[in-house]
């Protein structure tokens, strides 16, 4: 066992060349244990090729990466013992009942007999496959398919789990339950899993690395990625000032760097204003109110969703190529 | 050990499972069923000097099964886990390169041997409605195993490899067949050259498989076959780890 201390990834210059094209450009990160870390980019950013490498299943063309403190193309068998690892697209044995094959993966991963039997009653349990456990897998739901894929990948208590976008083609209330279920396996392990989907990693990971055309463009946990975007972070207000007023306060307030005004329900008018970097205008604005006496009906700083963060950070990308 | 054990247990089941499994079983014995009745009507009533297992040998069927069947058999070992993706959780698991290939091998060939075993019946048959009760020799029927043997182990590692190399069925099956058959063929090499003394005639005689066949079937097992055989399993077998293992070098 390797000290508790090591981190769980360490990726060092890792780079994937497939001919001359360059898959995955000297990626280097830390995943923590107990982090659930999302890895998130457009298709064909890298990602798959990525998470084939830290499972073990490809090479890097240079650079290193370990897991838990094993190297993976030196070690790979400790490695592979102690990661779960769901690959793109979710491969199953269609032909297999859902515990046949849960059984089959568990004594393929080492487990005993008796210990498979027990540990797949327990991820039966745990991916809510009980009613479907004796099910041919072909014959199954797109929802439960994937609940099978993630018990697979749970099934031999791996220290980490990879998931490579694990809610791929699912509709919104299968995403909701498997998320769910993936937020529920995430307590006592480390979790890395894909996605282009922003919401998806939004709402299951503390921390985002963002990939792309192969490099790594931003990473932190969302609050430090909304912090590093909110330079030039709009403010709305809606106030029931005349418009010529309203003009006339926008131009002398120094902070402000442009501004939009349009007409709200009843006598208000709704402000856009984009502040010079770093400022927050929404104290002055409410000073400012007060002083007037115009009345002051809303008062927000838009939020950066992931989204923004992510369509910012690739769109500047393509702007520079 | 067990991952191995797992994974033939596995090739073996999934043989068993499927529709294909069952129609070359049945084709298998379809086609034994059809050379047993044509040997018994060549032979009825009449003195014979070659063993029944020769003559059974000698009917195109005999080895119309053993040509097609492992191809067959072994078409979907890589080329449907690649097609399907299960490849890369298979490969993902800590199970070697080598146990993997080994398994696929060996879940193929004890399929193949299986379909093989009805045959057993026949000597029996034969026993049991022949006046002369020395008709059928255990030593020739036991050396027509071992040859079924050994040359299945050969069309069967052949298969994989053509199945590593793909992942489309029809492909693998195709590229096997006429590999397997280019390598029978040589065995005609024999007939349509004139047999003249010297190394080219002996070297012939070592590559042919119906030469080989005849041996087997008079119960003689003779190394030197064996070795042929087991040989061309091994490079096959390497072949095959070569190719999954170059996904590592790709």
């Amino acid at each position: 066992m390797s000290a508790p201390t090591t981190p769980m990834i360490e990726v060092e210059n890792l780079t994937k060349r497939y001919g001359g094209r360059a898959a995955v450009r000297d990626l280097s990160f830390t995943v923590q244990r107990g982090e659930i870390v999302g890895f998130l980019g457009q298709n064909g950013a890298g990602k798959t090729t990525t998470m084939r490498m830290l499972s073990c299943f490809m090479p890097a063309t240079s650079g290193t990466a370990r897991v838990a403190g094993f190297d993976v193309f030196t070690q790979a068998d400790e490695v592979r013992r102690r990661i779960g690892y769901m690959p793109e697209g979710n491969p199953l044995h269609v032909e297999m009942r859902v515990r046949e094959y849960l059984k089959f993966r568990a004594r393929l991963k080492g487990l005993s007999a008796g210990r498979s039997r027990e540990r797949v009653d327990i991820v039966t349990e745990q991916c809510g496959l009980g009613d479907v456990a004796t099910k041919v897998i072909g014959t199954l739901s797109g929802g439960y398919r994937q609940r099978v894929g993630l018990a697979d990948a749970l099934v031999h208590e791996p220290e980490l789990i990879i998931l490579d976008e694990p809610t791929k083609n699912l509709d919104a209330h299968l995403t909701r339950a498997v998320r769910q279920l993936i937020k529920d396996v995430s307590k006592d392990r480390t979790v890395f899993i894909s996605s282009h989907l922003l919401p998806e990693v939004e709402l299951t990971c503390t921390r985002v690395i963002i990939i792309h055309q192969g490099a790594i463009r931003e990473s932190g946990t969302l609050d430090e990625l909304q912090r590093k975007m909110s330079a030039g972070q709009q403010v709305i207000a809606e106030l029931s000032g005349p418009v010529p007023d309203l003009r006339e306060a926008w131009e002398h307030m120094a902070e402000i760097e442009h501004f939009d005004i349009a007409a709200a329900e009843g006598n208000f008018h709704r402000c856009s204003l984009t502040p010079r970097a770093g400022v927050d205008l929404r104290p002055q604005i409410f000073e400012l109110a007060k002083a007037r006496g115009w009345q002051l009906r809303e008062l927000t700083r838009t939020r950066h969703s992931l989204e923004d963060i992510f369509v910012h950070v690739t769109k500047r990308e393509q702007d520079e190529a | 050990m067990q991952p191995f054990l797992t994974l033939v247990r596995r090739e073996l089941g999934s043989c068993y499972v499927s529709l294909i499994g069952y129609v070359i079983i049945a084709a298998v014995q379809f086609l034994l069923g059809l050379s047993f009745i044509i040997v018994l009507q060549a032979l009825v009533n009449k003195p014979f000097d070659v063993p029944v297992t020769e003559a059974f040998f000698n009917n195109g069927l005999f080895w119309l099964v053993l040509l097609l069947a492992p191809p067959i058999i072994t078409m979907r070992t890589f080329a449907l886990e690649k097609y399907s993706g299960t490849y890369e959780t298979l490969m993902t698991a800590p199970v070697g390169d080598f146990q993997v290939v080994l398994a696929k091998f060996t879940g193929a060939l004890c399929f193949f041997m299986s379909a093989w075993l009805p045959l057993l019946a026949y000597p029996f048959l034969l026993k049991r409605f022949s006046v002369d009760l020395s008709v059928v020799d255990t030593g020739a029927v036991g050396g027509t195993f071992i040859g079924i043997f050994l040359f299945g182990a050969l069309y069967i590692s052949l298969g994989c490899f053509a199945s590593s190399l793909t992942r489309n069925q029809i492909i693998a099956a195709m590229l096997a067949i006429v590999i397997g058959l280019g390598l029978f063929l040589l065995s005609y090499l024999t007939f349509i050259i004139p047999p003249k003394p010297g190394w080219q005639s002996a070297l012939l005689q070592h590559v042919s498989m119906i030469e080989h066949m005849k041996d087997f079937t008079r119960g003689t097992v003779d190394t030197r076959h064996a070795v042929y055989y087991l040989s061309l399993t091994g490079l096959f077998l390497f072949l095959t780890l070569k190719v999954v293992e170059s996904r590592r070098w790709k």
